[in-house]
């Protein structure tokens, strides 16, 4: 893990394998970094199934293509206040206004594509750059926590 | 055919199959894909199955296993079973508010309510 700057462990650069113990890694990363901000449960809860959805897609759809050895790059960085994560995979994007909106009645029994409807409920800032293979999203502390 | 390794705990009662999940953390792949193998065993088993799936230890939960309890819904469906679900976390049951999936499953607070409301 690379930690450039900042408190260890709180800005991490990551480059993963589609292996579970590798995503499982990053996922206790950034939990140990919120719980050692003292981020309440429900922080935590939202953060790392943000995370977890982004890298699963980018794994499952960004990747479809690729060698399982290809990595994606995971950053991090929290502070009290935020938590900055950035999610880029090597493949060839895509526009994320297509995927069709899970919660229609005529969607409700789809088996997938509620990752993102999950990622953009929980975070304050999601964007994603031309051509749509790399995520920034920002998740806020509530005021009260 | 993934891991034989048992992802959930099985006991009938009442013409009720409770199904409770080992792991805490329900998010690796390859496990979910386990238990939906592994539920879809029992739903096979029977004619017209009445399931109970109790979230009791279970603390986090990903849109891949959302896609799993719909494909058990549909098969349980499709044996004009039923399917309750019980004791969830108040993060993961935002989950299935936030999904809307709430409104496709039955969702009940306790074991004892879920088991009160098969017909």
């Amino acid at each position: 893990m690379d930690t450039p700057q900042g408190q260890p462990g709180r800005h991490a650069v990551l480059h993963l394998t589609n292996q579970p113990g590798q995503v499982q890694q990053a996922e206790s990363a950034v939990v140990q970094s919120l719980e050692a901000l003292h981020y309440p449960k429900a922080s935590v809860f939202a953060v790392r199934l943000a995370l977890h959805e982004a890298i699963a897609n980018a794994f499952r759809h960004g990747h479809r293509n690729l060698p399982p050895t290809t990595p994606v790059l995971v950053e991090f960085d929290c502070s009290p206040s935020r938590v900055e994560i950035i999610v880029a995979d090597q493949g060839p994007g895509f526009d994320p206004h297509s995927v069709p909106d899970p919660t229609a009645e005529e969607n409700l029994e789809r088996g997938s594509g509620r990752g993102l409807l999950l990622i953009r409920s929980y975070m304050a800032e999601v964007e994603f750059t031309a051509p749509g293979n790399r995520l920034r999203m920002v998740y806020a502390r509530p005021a009260s926590a | 055919m993934s891991s034989q390794e048992p992802r959930i705990r099985v006991k009938r009662a009442d013409g009720v199959i409770h199904v409770e999940f080992v792991d805490r953390n329900i998010l690796d792949e390859g496990n979910i894909q386990a238990i939906g193998e592994q539920i879809a065993a029992l739903v096979d088993a029977e004619q017209t199955p009445k399931m109970l799936l109790s979230f009791a230890n279970v603390e986090h939960l990903s849109s891949a296993a959302l896609g799993q309890l719909i494909t058990i819904n549909n098969k349980i469906r499709a044996r004009q079973g039923q399917l309750r679900l019980a004791n969830i976390d108040p993060q993961i049951k935002e989950v299935f508010h936030i999904t809307k999936l709430s409104k496709l499953f039955q969702i009940h607070d306790s074991t004892a309510d879920a088991v009160g409301s098969f017909a």
